[in-house]
């Protein structure tokens, strides 16, 4: 599990972070939400150490992150896969040495057990065959998978989504979600995902941390969201009338269910 | 201004300091300085033949152009043109256009690598980025620079001759009378003390430019202008340095 407390971040002027406290359920999908410019990917950023925070503690299984030596982040990190915006695949290499490269850097293990690994892992995301290809020669959502394909080769503890759908398509977006939520139900991993994707958050939050000018300012799941009295969250979440109408036949079928139990 | 250089050298120290730790995978780093050493020693070998080549050949033709003295002998021509090449044209002015070759080139890749988060993903994975992206880079650098240095030298000779011979300057075996006349061997040690000096500055100023670039496509090309042209200044300044410190 990974608990976050009174963490606070600004660059210049700028506090990004106020006081950011949390809790991240473990082997769940976390859901970060919020508008743009509130804090997300720095809060994402700081959960990884990839920005280091002014005050506060990220604390993995009780032991907090930002007070552990080189050695001990490096163990820490060996347990984390992350998904970037981007992919972030490393554009020199094929998407069989991408996927091969976690595993030439922490393991010992012959090419062809590596290969067996790359190939089960990338049956997995469906993605089965593309081994020779470069990241290039691929489509946003196949780049994606092959993201967390890397990711998840070694098998982590920890998985970090940023924007997993951003600038995919509805449909490769789902595509994506099931993958994720798919993946941290397979291998019990706790999953952190940072979004503003709506369906995401109806269809993977088992725990949403709504994220508000560098604060939380609420945290529940994909059914309390829906009945949530919470303004700001209401605004954001059901921004248009579609959306809006949505969430009255999703209240209406909850209601129905809970009626009926 | 003199502060943000101030900081910027200080960011460019730690740098330096932080690509000093275990590697994760020694196999892994052979394998990317072995990667290096040929995209910065191949990879630059056919501009460096050229340019040794036509400075020799240059440097030839203006020596004799202004040697207008009949009572010397014209063997010293070829002696002008083996000191020029050796102390200067052969690791100055190749590492100047390495700089430019090679420094563009590492500040793009690791900027490029930045702005597409590559650089996180490595540092995520739990691996040093500067051990791993910016220490192979300088070693190769180190390790192949001198030999384009040595390389150049015999070509820019070799240019040297092959323009006073044909155009009828000298006979083949009066320059080569020349070449082996008063030379030397601390030049060579000089020009390689320079060649290992800017070895180091080549990779590693464009690197501090690449690895902490900020923003995207625009500002990568910025840090590669930026990484080349402070490159070629403090390669200037420290030829000027050596010059005082190794030739008085």
């Amino acid at each position: 599990m990974i608990t976050v407390h009174h963490i606070r971040k600004s660059f210049g002027d700028k506090v990004v972070l106020q006081d950011v406290s949390a809790k991240m359920e473990a082997g769940k999908c976390n859901l970060i939400i919020g508008a743009s410019g509130s804090g997300k990917t720095v809060f994402i950023k700081c959960l990884v150490g990839l920005i280091v925070p002014e005050q506060g503690e990220v604390l993995y299984d009780g032991k907090d992150f930002l007070k552990m030596d080189a050695e001990e982040k490096k163990e820490i990190r060996k347990q984390i896969g992350m998904l970037f915006q981007g992919s972030a695949l490393f554009d020199s290499l094929t998407v069989e040495e991408n996927i091969m490269f976690p595993l030439n850097m922490f393991t010992s293990d012959g090419y062809q057990k590596k290969l067996q690994r790359v190939n089960e892992v990338l049956e997995r995301v469906n993605l089965a065959g593309v081994n020779k290809k470069y990241p290039a020669e691929l489509s946003g959502g196949m780049k994606k998978r092959v993201g967390i394909a890397r990711a998840i080769v070694l098998n982590p503890r920890y998985l970090f989504c940023d924007e997993p759908n951003s600038g995919l398509d509805p449909q490769t977006s789902l595509i994506i979600d099931h993958l994720i939520m798919e993946i941290t139900r397979e291998y019990n991993i706790t999953t952190i995902v940072n979004t503003h994707d709506m369906n995401s958050v109806m269809e993977m939050g088992d725990n949403i941390i709504y994220m508000h000018e560098g604060l939380v300012e609420w945290t529940g799941n994909k059914e309390e969201i829906i009945f949530s009295k919470n303004e700001r969250l209401n605004k954001f979440i059901f921004a248009s009338e579609f959306l809006k109408d949505a969430k009255e036949m999703r209240m209406m079928e909850l209601n129905r269910k809970n009626a009926g139990e | 201004m003199p502060m943000s250089l101030l900081s910027d050298f200080g960011r460019y120290v730690l740098l330096m300091k932080g690509m000093f730790s275990k590697p994760e995978n020694g196999r892994m780093y052979w394998k990317e300085l072995m990667h290096q050493c040929s995209e910065i020693g191949i990879g630059s070998l056919g501009i460096v033949v050229i340019i040794s080549v036509f400075m020799g050949a240059v440097s030839a033709l203006q020596t004799a152009y202004q040697f207008v003295n009949p009572i010397l002998s014209k063997s010293i021509i070829a002696q002008i043109v083996r000191d020029t090449v050796i102390l200067e044209f052969a690791p100055t002015l190749v590492c100047i256009v390495l700089a430019g070759v090679v420094g563009s080139k590492i500040a793009s890749e690791l900027g490029n690598m930045r702005v597409s988060e590559q650089i996180d993903a490595l540092e995520i994975m739990g691996i040093n980025t500067k051990t791993y992206l910016v220490l192979p880079k300088v070693l190769a650098a180190l390790i192949m620079i001198p030999l384009l240095v040595i390389l150049s030298a015999f070509l820019g000779i070799l240019g040297g001759k092959i323009a006073s011979v044909s155009t009828g300057i000298m006979p083949p075996s009066e320059f080569e009378a020349g070449l082996i006349d008063g030379f030397l061997p601390y030049n060579v040690f000089f020009a390689l003390a320079k060649s290992y000096t800017f070895a180091f500055l080549i990779s590693s100023i464009p690197a501090f430019f690449g690895y902490y670039v900020k923003g995207g496509a625009l500002e990568i090309g910025r840090a590669s202008t930026k990484a080349v042209v402070v490159s070629c200044i403090t390669i200037l300044f420290f030829d000027y340095l050596l010059s005082l410190l190794l030739l008085q």
